[in-house]
């Protein structure tokens, strides 16, 4: 937690020009590649960005408000089946499905924050593991297949561009995903930057201290994990429509695992980790099954512990590291002077 | 209420499996204050040396007892060797390093051993006792060692100076080490006698749920569960909340419709968020005072 801290602290001093530079280089690059990769390449680009935006999320909870989660797959499960059934049942465009998932969500993770507020951190990550875990078998349930479609799960059709748009559906869905990551991760960032923000973060780093400044912690707990939530959703809901398909065991712990381990990697309290997050998620375990087809779990285990000993604190730590080191060396020859 | 005596005695049955998972849950979190996500792969992993030391003509006993020194051994080296060095590291990489070690694990077992579903012999014999077929001799030899295993722990940390000096460490870190007392190496002898007493565990288990890699997760969740009901304090209150849970489990699944055969985890969920909410430190568990 203290590295989120001094993360946090740092992020909101100067070298803002160097990071909007990097962001304007970010955006043009990701605006490039679809014209210059493969199919296939720009639809798993597409779900690094739907996994980023989950573990933005995963990253409010956790990295901003100090509460565990391990079940965070089940919300992806209800944003990614609210856009499913919306879309196959109630002919629902794809694009309004996006919104509604959140807002299913912010509910869901809102009413699981209710009971969630007199849990501490380890019995909280109990509860949610709970969560996780049960979540598969939940979507399975009998008097729900009408909707559900029971072990089968639903599919779901590609859109096409509209306007006309010279695109063809992967590329089209990456934008699409790249404008709402675009959209969530500003909004995430002006939330942590806002006096929300602040508060979600005192309640954080000293819960008893931020209640008697008059922070309503209960109330803020709960509407970060429905926030949280909410992000969760829509990347659920466009992760949906991405992969055109939702069944019960596509949404079992490991996902919500996966959400977790994109997390720490990233960079636990660091808003932009999420992407190198969503990244490791989705090529590490292809790059274990290259190490060892039996052993592919291993070889993902042993990359996971090297990198915990490596960058305890994540990609974010490492940058910081960097960024910490450069300065220092650029400060030197002016102490030498004096 | 003839049903409701049979379903009590097979939810004693059951509850027999979540205590022994219950009771290895505890002990590593009173030795690292951690709950580890691994631990149900590493008796699962346990289990697996045991059924390859009975492939190889080992009487069972013996290869029960090798085991759990193996186990032992194992669960030391894996502190040792992985927790040691990120000792001062964040929680949250903590918990991404028992993911590593249960894909590790899962894989590995997966690999040298397959996946496909093996028989497990039990040393009880699986007749039915009491001439009622409700409980197995298998399944009342199974309560039988759990109960052992929770009278050794409460003389252990009751009466032995080991046992007190590990209650010292998990407690209040510091001041153990001040008072001479080897903290790292009490982790590690918790993490040992958690690998041990899962092996124990997964050994008995086995035979009723059948040996594969992936055996573990819906027991773990259960283990869990009977934990948080005890108190994830006190092994005797993981025992009894193991009892509790199977029977309430049964209980549910007969007289509730559509729960018991489709939302046997949910369950497990609703079992610990409600004893959560109403009493966070569990039934027999102490509730954490934080001092401001």
């Amino acid at each position: 937690m203290e590295a989120a801290e001094t993360l946090a602290v740092a992020r909101a001093r100067p070298a803002l020009t160097l990071g909007r530079a990097i962001l304007l280089v970010g955006i043009l690059l990701a605006i490039a590649v679809p014209f210059a990769a493969k199919s296939f390449l720009v639809f798993q680009l597409t779900l690094v960005l739907v996994y980023a935006i989950a573990i933005c999320g995963l990253n409010l909870l956790t990295g901003f408000n100090g509460q565990f989660s391990l079940g965070h797959g089940a919300f992806y499960a209800i944003g990614a089946y609210t856009a499913a059934i919306l879309m196959e049942h109630g002919g629902v465009s794809y694009v309004w499905t996006i919104p509604a998932a959140g807002l299913v969500c912010f509910v869901a993770g809102f009413l699981f924050g209710l009971p969630a507020l007199r849990l501490e951190a380890i019995y909280l990550a109990l509860a949610t593991f709970a969560l996780a875990v049960a979540a598969p078998q939940i979507l399975k349930l009998s008097p729900i297949e009408h909707w559900t479609g029971g072990v089968q799960g639903i599919v779901i059709l590609k859109p096409d561009a509209p306007f006309g748009l010279p695109l063809n559906q992967d590329q089209w869905l990456y934008f699409f995903t790249l404008g709402v990551a675009l959209a969530m991760f500003f909004a995430a960032h002006n939330l942590v930057h806002s006096r929300t923000g602040r508060a979600i973060m005192a309640i954080r780093d000293n819960p008893i201290a931020a209640r008697s400044m008059g922070i309503n912690t209960a109330l803020y707990k709960t509407l970060t994990f429905g926030v949280s939530a909410l992000y969760t959703g829509v990347a659920g809901a466009l992760g949906a429509i991405v992969v055109q398909f939702v069944a019960p065991d596509s949404f079992t712990f490991s996902l919500s695992i996966a959400f977790l381990v994109g997390l720490v990697v990233g960079g636990v309290g660091w808003i932009p980790g999420a992407l190198f997050g969503g990244a490791f998620v989705l090529f590490v375990p292809n790059i274990a099954e290259h190490i060892s087809k039996g052993l592919s779990g291993a070889a993902y285990g042993v990359i996971l512990i090297l990198l915990i000993y490596l960058m305890p604190s994540g990609a974010g730590g490492f940058f910081q590291l960097l960024a910490n080191r450069a300065a220092k060396w650029r400060r030197r020859p002016r102490e030498e002077r004096t | 209420m003839e049903l409701l005596l049979q379903q009590v005695l097979a939810g004693l049955a059951t509850g027999g499996i979540y205590a022994c998972m219950a009771l290895a849950v505890v002990m590593i979190y009173q030795a690292i204050d951690h709950l580890n996500f691994a631990q149900g792969e590493m008796a699962m992993f346990s289990t697996f040396i045991a059924w390859q030391l009975l492939a190889w003509g080992v009487p069972y006993w013996a290869a029960f007892l090798i085991t759990i020194a193996i186990s032992f051994i194992a669960g030391a080296a894996i502190e040792r060797i992985v927790f040691k060095p990120i000792h001062d590291a964040p929680v949250l990489s903590h918990v991404v390093v028992f993911i590593a070690l249960f894909a590790i694990l899962n894989s590995l077992a997966g690999f040298i051993w397959d996946f496909t579903i093996k028989p497990f012999p039990t040393p009880f014999g699986t007749a039915p006792l009491f001439g009622r077929g409700i409980v197995s001799a298998h399944q009342a030899g199974m309560i039988a060692v759990t109960l052992v295993v929770l009278v050794f722990l409460y003389v252990f940390f009751r009466y032995t100076p080991v046992g007190l000096q590990m209650r010292a460490a998990a407690g209040n870190p510091q001041s153990a080490r001040l008072v001479g007392i080897r903290v790292g190496w009490m982790i590690a002898l918790g993490w040992g006698m958690a690998a041990a007493i899962g092996a124990i565990a997964g050994m008995l288990i086995a035979p009723v749920v059948f040996l594969e890699p992936s055996m573990m997760l819906g027991i773990l969740l259960y283990g869990f569960a009977a934990a948080v009901v005890g108190g994830l304090t006190s092994p005797g209150g993981a025992v009894l909340g193991g009892f509790s849970v199977g029977i309430l489990e049964n209980l549910v699944a007969t007289y509730v419709p559509y729960v018991g055969s489709e939302l046997k985890l949910p369950i497990a969920l609703v079992i610990i968020v409600t004893v959560l909410v109403v009493r966070p430190g569990g039934l027999f568990g102490r509730v954490h005072v934080q001092r401001v």
